[in-house]
């Protein structure tokens, strides 16, 4: 991870951020924010409490449009594309025909015919070569907009409060996953009630040169309310205390759709998609192993990701994320078990650098948001 | 931003003599900045005996984890125990408030850098 700065892709907002001090990090190929000087817990607690603004513009975009891009995105997905309303999103994966993960993503309907696809970073090229590879098959075009789009998201209790001013659009009336297009600081955009908090907010999609204007926009109207600017380290633990999945963590091409808990995005009855016949059959096995979360017990045993599981010093399992949780105020974690371990209240040993320690089985998501 | 009157390593501790043979330990302004928001510090018992560059304790940010290395040889006199429900003083003030031991020292510590050199490090690996 050792790419020269000047090697990286940078998003629109890249001069911004290194305008507010920011930390910038290699993420998969991109120079992103993992922090601004107010710090991790601030921002994390910003975002909990009031709002905090994302820089999300590395994320890709695909469009699929044409008379077979309903039944390209129903091949390519395990969720029910056909049961979407136009404007409605859901989440949902590109799976393997082993049922594993190439990626998960966003599936926005646009229009009877037409779709955006969003999906990670560093998985763009891929997911990109992988739509195309399956489209010969249908009539419809596969345009990557990833370069040409910039996105940030606005997340927190307050975000309804401070993006409102800014637009003509209604925008209570947009529900959770749903979507529309307007303008925001005479700006357009697609306006999409959506995020990776687990705080009600919304993600702004605009043309990759309006983005900066749009970032000032909204931060000038947030930041009498306690808008901060927020980085992908504390994306990353509010996240983690909802349990939402990140790829090369939870769910990668070794781990199927059904063992990552995500049973819910698999709709083995709407007819054939790449990955049915594997989790048709592993639907009728038990799973071998779980995704479960954890707390360790000491306040001095954080454990991070990808640390062993063991039991009686022998590896059993592997820690997916983990981190101290700015919320819960315990050290989480998320964890790969037997699954005749994976009970609440159970308990399991992580190795901490050579040391076995105790850690409980708990409900998941470790923080759920009361309204 | 590296108080003159310290002595650094490589790892990114500093150590400050004392006069009567102790000195205390601690992390850099530039180290304490890269860890980030600090949540707990591991760190050793009294009376315990560490050599030079040896792991005595570790300090734990939000995103990560790092090894602590004594500066130089020494015998643990005191723990910052302070630092038990304020970590964020290692962020706050790392030469003040955030110091996490102090030691007698058993051996030299002539082969710390000085603040000019190790301003010279920092700048290297930040660039």
């Amino acid at each position: 991870m050792s790419t020269a700065a000047s090697e990286l892709m940078k998003t629109p907002l890249n001069a911004a951020h290194r305008a507010l001090n920011a930390k910038m990090v290699d993420f998969g190929g991109w120079d992103m924010p993992v922090q601004y000087p107010g710090g991790i817990i601030a921002e994390h607690e910003a975002v909990r409490t009031k709002a905090g603004l994302f820089d999300v513009s590395h994320m890709g975009e695909i469009r699929v449009k044409g008379p077979g891009a309903l039944a390209l995105v129903e091949h390519l997905t395990p969720n029910d594309v056909a049961k979407l309303a136009i404007g409605q999103i859901h989440y949902t994966a590109f799976l393997y025909e082993n049922g594993t993960f190439v990626d998960d993503l966003l599936v926005y309907r646009e229009g009877e015919q037409e779709f955006l696809l969003v999906v990670n970073a560093g998985n763009s090229d891929k997911d990109f070569a992988w739509v195309q590879q399956h489209a010969t098959a249908y009539d419809c075009t596969v345009v990557n907009e990833s370069p040409a789009t910039g996105q940030i998201a606005l997340q927190g209790p307050l975000s309804l409060g401070i993006l409102q001013p800014l637009t003509k659009t209604a925008l209570e009336p947009i529900g959770y996953y749903f979507f529309t297009h307007g303008e925001v600081a005479g700006i357009k955009c697609l306006i999409s009630r959506t995020g990776y908090t687990g705080e009600d907010g919304f993600e702004l999609y605009c043309a990759a040169g309006d983005t900066e204007r749009l970032w000032n926009a909204v931060m000038a109207a947030g930041k009498p309310q306690g808008l901060v600017p927020a980085g992908l380290g504390c994306r990353n633990t509010l996240r983690l205390e909802c349990k939402m999945a990140l790829y090369g963590h939870e769910i990668d091409d070794s781990i199927h759709a059904l063992e990552a808990g995500l049973g819910w995005i698999v709709k083995l009855d709407k007819g054939d998609f790449i990955g049915r016949q594997a989790l048709l059959a592993a639907k009728g096995a038990p799973a071998p192993r779980k995704l479960v979360g954890f707390k360790t017990l000491e306040k001095r045993d954080i454990a991070r990701d990808h640390m062993p599981v063991v039991q009686n010093g022998k590896q059993i399992g592997f820690v997916t994320s983990a981190a101290p949780s700015p919320t819960c105020g315990i050290n989480l974690g998320l964890a790969y078990v037997p699954t005749e371990l994976a009970k609440i209240g159970g308990r399991i040993q992580i190795e901490i650098r050579g040391r076995a320690v105790d850690a409980e089985i708990i409900p998941t998501p470790f923080y759920k948001r009361t309204k | 931003m590296f108080p003159a009157d310290l002595k650094y390593t490589k790892d990114h501790e500093w150590l400050k003599p004392t006069g009567d043979g102790t000195a205390l330990v601690g992390i850099t302004q530039y180290a304490q900045d890269a860890l980030g928001d600090v949540v707990f510090v591991d760190l050793p018992e009294v009376g315990a005996s560490f050599a030079a560059g040896e792991e005595f304790g570790t300090v734990e940010s939000v995103k990560t984890v790092s090894e602590l290395n004594m500066p130089a040889a020494g015998e643990v006199l005191d723990v910052n125990t302070s630092l038990a429900d304020h970590p964020e003083a290692v962020n706050e003030d790392p030469y003040g408030k955030g110091w996490m031991v102090k030691i007698k020292l058993t051996g030299d510590s002539a082969g710390l850098l000085d603040a000019k050199a190790y301003e010279a490090l920092v700048s290297a690996e930040s660039h």
